[in-house]
């Protein structure tokens, strides 16, 4: 412990919110989807999969990075549509365990999809050549791209933000989730909104799939992983709040990359750890509504 | 077996004669159908793979189907029973007959730990637990290299014999594997059967049917759950020994989700809330592995295919919905 500096403490702590900032993206898709259509999408780490690969593929195409940041969650909230409308839509109504099982099928059938097109074997995925490099942060050199992902993050963390409070469709969606009854009687059509809402979140898990794919290669199994670690980050949270999601995001990314500097082969127990403690503290997590879920 | 025809509920009674018949005596027959099983298929090793994941997929539906909480992180149960096992016999070289039931004893362990932080959460939080806590069960193993055996898994779990009162069997014939796994199977249909047939597995269906009526009724819905975990937690431990000695090796895969998952499937397709459903989601499964795994690598993609049409349309599973047929 004697050989940490303060400047190294806080560089792993920028380290932390850069991958504190994938979760960010991830859970908040999935707190999204839950909070409105009470489905937990168990298929959310096979969107982020299929949005590192769909980026792969346009990138050969010849594509740049920069369409592929527009272009990733486009592709990938269309496949959350046709998935939503008819594969989870006749599932309404049939108890909560149905649509998860059902995902968790789903998430089967992309990977193995994945597996014929691309092969087993992963990918490197290069950074794109503006982002190389690192820039002085005040207490030394960081990553310029793991600063882009923290900018990224905040953009569309923000741009959700003003869509949800500060557009009449955000109102809908809101009012949905407190009660999709009273919408309904209201002459709105809530099965539209929860169509579109499942696609949104489908589409911010692509995005952070192609953000991830840099760091860490591009493998078929990558979904699986940070699907666990997610749910961490909902249970710390709180299951349905964005808030939440945020918070625990940050605070998961963090705690890992802390470890990571003092006790590496602890990085990846620590944060179910967190887990741990949050549920015997305080079971419902820092957001979330106690019954909520009963 | 006359108590057990005794503490089932009376409301069977009014069904057809033969009906009744079968779940009276369910653990019989299903012992029989195992015992005779190995004659139906083409080789006997699937037939073992059968019985044991069979017997995972029971613990796994006492759990799911009949107390109605949703597991994602069977394999950690599992996997303990077989590193448990395992260790008893490569690390402290245990006779089998000490070791199996160690395996079942450390998983019964290694539930009443997940069961008791998961069973804090509730509804649709649970499923994320126990898969949150099944992967750090993994990293755990993963990381003890010196008891475990690390990537490599655990290697050297050698039983060429098993010595029963100056009997000796030849473990290496697969038949004889066969049907000693079978004997623990065969015991462990039975006491499932009585536990879901004592006035506990009653509440245990009282809880899933209605938690609030249940604890009104005065019943400890918390330990109700926990205690059905961990007996969930034993048999499936117990399914992870037998598989550690059939192998020779526990392998690290035994920890992985996909491992959970299997659990989740088998339970599905074949019937969840079934006696014999997980039996039959187990030997679909396996057998559509093996076909499937003939002509392409890709086999994964046909069992999630017929799994998410499962949902879609049969959600009785297989057995589930031929015994609602035979009923009407």
């Amino acid at each position: 412990m004697a050989g940490l500096s303060f400047d190294l403490i806080a560089m792993q702590l920028f380290t932390g919110l850069a991958l504190g900032a994938i979760y960010v993206l991830f859970a908040i898709g999935l707190s999204l989807i839950f909070g409105m259509l009470t489905v937990v999408n168990f298929a959310h780490g096979a969107f982020y999969m299929v949005g590192a690969y769909v980026g792969l593929f346009l990138v050969s195409l010849g594509g740049n990075f920069w369409l592929c940041l527009v272009a990733v969650p486009l592709i990938i909230g269309t496949c959350g549509l046709v998935v939503e409308r008819f594969l989870i839509r006749p599932l309404y109504g049939r108890g909560i365990d149905y649509p998860l099982l059902l995902t968790f099928g789903l998430s089967y059938v992309m990977i193995e999809l994945v597996r014929i097109a691309f092969g087993k074997s992963g990918y490197p995925f290069d950074t794109p050549e503006l982002l190389q490099g690192a820039v002085n942060i005040g207490v030394g050199y960081f990553p310029l791209y793991r600063l882009f992902i923290i900018g990224v993050a905040a953009a569309v963390l923000l741009g959700l933000w003003l869509f949800l409070e500060r557009t009449s469709f955000g109102l809908i969606i809101r009012a949905g989730a407190r009660d999709p009854q009273i919408v309904r009687v209201l002459g709105v059509d809530v099965s539209r909104v929860w169509l579109f809402v499942f696609g949104i979140g489908c589409g911010i898990a692509g995005l952070a799939g192609l953000l991830a794919a840099p760091l860490q290669g591009v493998i078929p199994e990558m979904g699986s992983t940070i699907l666990a670690e997610a749910f961490v980050v909902t249970v710390v949270g709180g299951m349905g709040s964005i808030g939440g999601a945020v918070i625990a995001g940050l605070l998961v990314g963090v705690v890992v990359s802390m470890t990571s500097l003092v006790a590496p082969e602890m990085a990846k127990v620590s944060i179910f750890a967190l887990m741990a403690i949050v549920l015997l503290i305080r079971p419902q997590g820092f957001f979330g509504r106690a019954g909520l879920m009963s | 077996m006359n108590e057990i025809s005794q503490a089932l509920p009376q409301a069977q009674a009014s069904r057809v004669g033969w009906f009744d018949f079968v779940t009276r005596h369910r653990a019989i027959l299903a012992s029989v159908l195992v015992l005779v099983f190995p004659l139906m298929m083409p080789f006997t090793a699937l037939a073992v793979n059968i019985l044991i994941y069979g017997l995972y997929a029971l613990g796994f539906n006492l759990l799911f189907g009949y107390l109605g909480l949703l597991s994602f992180g069977h394999a950690a149960l599992f996997g303990s029973g077989a590193y448990f096992c395992g260790i008893a016999i490569v690390h402290f070289g245990l006779p089998w007959y000490l070791a199996i039931p160690i395996g079942v004893l450390g998983a019964a362990v290694m539930a009443a730990i997940i069961g008791g932080l998961a069973i804090r959460t509730r509804g649709i939080y649970f499923a994320m637990v126990t898969l949150a806590l099944s992967q750090c069960v993994f990293y755990l193993f993963y990381q003890a290299v010196d008891w475990t055996g690390g990537e490599n898994g655990l290697r050297g779990i050698n039983v060429r014999e098993i010595n029963l009162f100056g009997w000796r069997f030849d473990f290496i014939d697969p038949l004889t594997r066969y049907y000693f796994v079978a004997a623990f199977v065969i015991l462990a249909l039975f006491v499932l059967s009585r536990i879901l047939a004592s006035p506990f597995g009653a509440v245990i269906e009282a809880v899933r049917e209605n938690e609030a009526r249940a604890r009104a009724s005065g019943y400890n819905v918390t330990l109700t759950r926990l205690i059905t975990f961990i007996l969930s937690g034993a048999f499936c431990g117990l399914a992870g020994a037998l598989m550690a000695l059939h192998l020779s090796i526990v392998p690290i895969e035994i920890l992985h989700i996909e491992t959970s998952g299997m659990a989740v499937m088998m339970s599905l397709l074949g019937g969840m809330g079934s006696f014999f459903g997980p039996f039959v989601g187990a030997a679909v499964f396996l057998t559509l592995e093996n076909l499937v795994s003939l002509w392409t690598v890709h086999w994964q993609l046909f069992v999630g295919a017929i799994f998410v049409a499962c949902v879609l349309f049969f959600p009785a599973g297989i057995w589930g919905t031929l015994l609602k047929w035979v009923k009407s």
